[in-house]
């Protein structure tokens, strides 16, 4: 009786202990799970395959190849067993995941639960069982007792104890996280679904059991919810995947291009959004609100057209050019008013321009960062070299390819790579004649300084030559002579990069290289040219700047003269009323920038949709149906298919955003003129692909460049703000036109609305807040904390590499410890082999004790490489 | 699903969605490509299914190196004829579509490398991904000197444990460091 008490006193602690086991297998059952049913699924299938040839050592799909020929043996015996219990893992088919030497194992205790088929159900029968599963590996000389354990703890009907309660709770729990992670599993479909729904009723089924009375209702009420709650989120993702504009288009060309013609068409999607964006916020706040709200059309001088020009100002001619009605308008800065607040919301129109301005630019750099951001997440920085090779190998092949060209071009890619890769790995390259290569480098640098050089000349030129022509007036000139300007810009960009292109055949660089050269050639061109355009514009404003003050003192003798005239007849007549038309004006430069730009954007636009119409589609009709009349074959030969160009056309995207940039705050419609643009080319330039453009020859990748695009364009987003920054704090805005005439200065605004609109301790409080001695102080602060996490982020990757080294002892040591383990198996096994026919049960011993070591092995490898990446996103 | 060729079940859809990377729009849309696969005789068995060389003809497996071997990969055909049923079919699209994780991917990707199913990538398994990725013309063929150099590097670099073979979790641990395979590994319909 004492033996008894005893006894079942250890039964309660094994009891005890196994739950505790239960709850630390639930984290690793995920894990290993996972490895798994790969496995078992295959040796399924093979098994019936092999059955006949009785020789089934190779069918064990193992992770460690170290052990392969002691599996192999071992698996000999096991076989003829598994053959035997196969129909009943038919019969648990949802609960397959058990090894079958275990499962033989549990062949006991699963009959017995068959009979027992009390309260509790089958499923937590068979859940219990398989978590048994999971430990009975490490913990096999247990085995026996522990089965007869869980027997016990089975019978025992619906009295839940509060420690079976909370055994219960977390199997729901598991089940529910089971359920949420399935997708993730490598697992055929028909388990998947069989495991949900299993699942999905054990859940059901249990959930309500854990509350008591009212929390019960409660708790089943939370379910509900809960599920309802997941099905709206499922729903919403749909319709959100829905609301994604051209995915279906964008999907189409990357199967047909690969991914880095199809990364240009997603750029400019993403262009598009941060132009919607753009648009919504000048529209809605400034726009609008001055059309609504502000004084109509023709009730003071700058909102009508001068008597001079009102004749032709609604000629087509002239409002293409954006001059006429166009120019007076809300389209531009002119037309604006400065009266402080407008209609019956006191809509403060200066202050919402200003601060539209600002914070379009804010926007801008807050997206583009951010973007720039995620992108190094997730290309995982530097570390480029270490498997370059393995990275050529698994990675390389673009599944998305489904063009049998395209897939030609990656074969000679690919083929290229590698052999390039040898080539490189097997010698740092010798160049026999390095001083040919030398010069004809420095000349082919010389010869793009001097195209360089001599298209800023051309546009400064020019420029210079359309002020005289303004100055003379426009009409006595031809269209071209008044379009100078922005053709020459455009066919200056349309043609150098082809220059660019012959000059780098001289360097004989390699091809990555030379396209890195290209982009940063093609680069200072485009920004070279914009430069000088700013730069030619700013002679232009001071140029302005001047008739104005000419113009205000003429003014004056104008006023003075019209009421002097009135004076001498009769002093109290009422005050005479001019027609806003015949009041001279002045010339406003900010309009004048804004219709620059404009027009800029424009004739960009047309050149585009142009060279695509006449370089792509003319040339691929004219390829495809001369080729039948003529002495050469010309879809192989000479003339071709055109390629697409990605680099150029994201570089050609993100001048076009710069130009938006900085003309945005001088004419408001800019953006919804670029979000027309870019509606246009997406439409235009995605059938321009589908129907004239063959596959590039070198198919690069996609990921590698994104954030090249993104640093260019914020660049291109600094390089832009400058001169519009400088002319609003540094130009006085003109006297007579715009939100802020009549101040000295465009940011007066702020002030004005702190003085006005806030209470005075508020204005003062600002004051203070905006003098030197706090704002010195706090940039000072600024700068240590980015010195601060730049070196903190130095740290992160010295321990990094640290860590790296450890990993690579680690595994030295493991590679021992291996050998080791496998020369004991062998031993083993040995045994085993002498032993078999009589006990059967010592090999069963074998078999576990290598599982368990090849389930330690498996963690050991899986626990340092996850550490390593866990320490990577760390320092990130 | 077997009853009417062109309509899923609801409840089937709304699991399907649940042990999938796919959305309802991608679900159908594959159901749709894969009943047009179907012939019309096997439309009426319960669970029909699309034998390899059908498979292999959609378009968007057509010039892929590794058509075949993705057939087999996804297959539970008993016969090991690398026929999918629809359920196949959508484990297929679900782990090469968009939203899957890096480690299904990877998964996946081991095991269509893996081309004797031996659970490791040897030599032999390197040599014929190697001869995959330049395709079968003369001209892009590696030398096997040039061959015999690239598998020792790429062992070097990846076999960590240096037993001569790539194991799952070294492929695992050498792909999540690529930044693209992720946007790479995709087939969409």
């Amino acid at each position: 009786r004492a033996k008894e008490k005893e006894r079942k006193k250890e039964r309660d602690r094994k009891r005890r202990r196994n739950v505790a086991r239960r709850a630390s297998s639930a984290r690793k059952e995920g894990k290993e799970l996972e490895d798994r049913p790969g496995r078992e699924e295959r040796r399924g299938r093979k098994k019936r395959d092999k059955e006949g040839k009785g020789k089934g050592g190779e069918d064990e799909r193992q992770e460690e190849v170290k052990n392969d020929t002691v599996a192999k043996t071992l698996k000999n015996f096991s076989n003829e067993n598994t053959r035997k219990l196969e129909q009943k893992e038919i019969e648990v088919v949802g609960e397959e995941d058990g090894d079958t030497e275990e499962k033989r194992k549990n062949g006991r205790s699963e009959k017995g639960g068959k009979r027992e088929d009390n309260g509790r159900g089958e499923t937590v029968e068979k859940k219990q069982k398989k978590k048994r599963v999971e430990t009975s590996a490490e913990h096999e000389s247990s085995e026996e007792e522990e089965d007869e354990e869980e027997k016990v703890g089975e019978e025992k009907p619906e009295v839940l104890s509060p420690e079976e309660l909370e055994k219960l709770k977390e199997e729901v729990d598991e089940r529910k996280k089971l359920i949420s992670t399935l997708r993730g599993k490598p697992w055929p479909m028909r388990k998947k679904l069989l495991t949900l729904r299993e699942s999905h009723e054990f859940v059901e089924k249990y959930e309500g059991a854990l509350g008591k009375g009212k929390s019960r209702k409660l708790y089943a009420y939370k379910v509900m919810m809960l599920k309802k709650w997941m099905k709206f989120q499922r729903d919403f993702e749909n319709f959100k995947t829905a609301c994604v504009p051209w995915e279906m288009k964008i999907k189409e060309i990357e199967s047909h291009f690969g991914s880095s013609v199809a990364s240009y068409f997603i750029f400019l999607r993403w262009m598009y959004g941060i132009n919607m964006i753009l648009f919504g916020l000048t529209f809605g706040l400034v726009m609008v609100p001055e059309a609504l709200m502000g004084r109509p059309y023709g009730s003071m001088p700058r909102k009508t057209v001068p008597r001079a020009d009102e004749a032709n100002a609604m000629d087509f001619a002239v409002l293409w050019d954006f001059g006429g009605y166009a120019q007076y308008s809300v389209l531009f800065y002119g037309y604006y008013n400065s009266q402080r607040a407008i209609g019956w919301l006191k809509f403060r129109m200066p202050l919402s321009y200003f601060l539209v301005g600002v914070g379009t630019v804010a926007y801008s750099y807050m997206v583009v960062i951010r973007t720039m951001a995620r992108n190094a997440n997730e290309d995982g920085g530097g570390d480029n070299n270490s498997f370059n090779f393995s990275w050529k190998m698994f990675t390389s092949w673009d599944y998305l390819i489904g063009n049998p060209e395209t897939a030609d071009n990656k074969f000679a890619s690919i083929t290229t790579s590698f052999k390039e890769a040898i080539l490189e790995e097997q010698e740092s390259r010798k160049d026999d004649n390095i001083h040919l290569t030398r010069f004809l480098r420095v000349l082919a640098n010389f010869l793009v300084l001097c195209c360089l050089a001599g298209s800023g000349y051309l546009i400064y030129f020019v420029v210079r030559r359309s002020q005289k022509f303004a100055l003379e007036g426009l009409e006595s000139h031809s269209w071209w002579e008044r379009n100078e300007v922005n053709m020459v810009m455009s066919l200056l960009g349309m043609f150098c990069p082809m220059l660019f292109d012959v000059i780098s055949a001289l360097e004989n660089y390699h091809p990555r290289i030379a396209l890195q050269w290209q982009l940063g050639r093609i680069f200072a061109l485009f920004l070279g040219n914009l430069y000088t355009f700013i730069i030619a514009l700013m002679d232009e404003i001071n140029l302005k700047r001047e008739e104005e003050e000419v113009l205000k003192l003429n003014m004056t003798i104008w006023e003075a003269s019209l009421y002097n005239g009135t004076l001498g007849v009769n002093s109290t007549a009422p005050p005479i009323t001019v027609h806003p038309a015949d009041i001279p004006r002045g010339p406003c430069w900010e309009t004048m920038v804004g219709q620059e730009f404009v027009r800029l954007i424009v004739s960009d636009t047309m050149t585009t949709y142009i060279t695509l119409l006449i370089g792509d589609f003319l040339r691929a009709v004219l390829v495809r149906f001369l080729n039948y009349c003529w002495c050469w074959d010309l879809e192989a030969g000479f003339p071709s298919y055109s390629e697409f160009d990605v680099s150029g056309n994201v570089l050609g995207l993100i001048f076009n955003q710069g130009m938006i940039w900085m003309g945005a705050f001088y004419a408001p419609c800019l953006p919804a003129l670029n979000v027309l643009r870019l509606h246009v080319s997406m439409y235009l330039q995605c059938w321009a692909v589908m129907c004239c453009n063959v596959p590039q020859e070198r198919v690069f990748k996609a990921s590698g460049s994104n954030n090249f695009y993104m640093a260019m364009l914020l660049v291109i987003l600094f390089l832009s703000t400058l001169p519009a920054i400088y002319t609003i704090v540094t130009i006085p805005p003109s006297f007579d036109c715009g939100p802020f005439s009549g101040k000295s200065r465009m940011f007066d605004v702020i002030q004005e609305t702190l003085e006005s609109d806030f209470p005075a301790w508020f204005g003062k409080v600002f004051s203070y807040a905006s003098n030197p001695g706090l704002v010195l102080p706090f940039l000072l602060l600024m700068v240590l904390a980015i010195y601060y996490l730049q070196s903190t982020s130095k740290s992160y990757k010295q321990a990094n590499l640290e860590l790296k080294k450890k990993l690579q002892t680690q595994n030295e040591e493991n590679k021992k410890k291996t050998k080791m383990a496998a020369l004991k198996a062998a031993m083993d096994l040995e045994e085993a082999q002498k032993a078999w026919s009589e006990a059967p049960r010592q090999q069963r011993n074998n078999n576990a004790s290598q599982q368990s070591y090849t389930g330690e092995k498996n963690t050991v490898t899986g626990h340092l490489v996850s550490s390593f990446v866990f320490v990577w996103y760390l320092k990130i | 699903m077997g009853t009417t060729a062109s309509q899923l079940r609801k409840d089937l859809l709304s699991e399907y969605q649940e042990l999938t990377f796919l959305t309802k729009r991608e679900i159908i849309l594959a159901h749709k490509r894969f009943s047009e696969l179907l012939s019309k005789e096997d439309r009426n068995v319960p669970t029909p299914r699309v034998p390899m060389e059908k498979v292999l003809s959609l378009p968007e497996l057509k010039s892929n190196p590794f058509r075949k071997r993705i057939s087999h990969v996804f297959s539970t055909s008993d016969m090991k004829d690398g026929s999918l049923t629809f359920e196949d079919f959508l484990d297929l699209l679900s782990a090469f579509s968009d939203s899957a994780t890096l480690e299904i991917k990877s998964h996946y990707a081991f095991r269509i490398f893996d081309f004797d199913d031996d659970g490791t990538l040897d030599g032999g398994d390197l040599e014929k991904l190697v001869n995959c990725l330049t395709g079968e013309t003369d001209d892009t063929r590696l030398t096997t000197e040039e061959m015999r150099q690239l598998i020792s590097n790429i062992l070097e670099e990846s076999d960590i444990d240096k037993d001569g073979t790539v194991n799952l979790s070294e492929f695992q641990h050498v792909i999540s460091r690529s930044p693209d395979f992720v946007s790479s590994f995709k087939i969409v319909l």
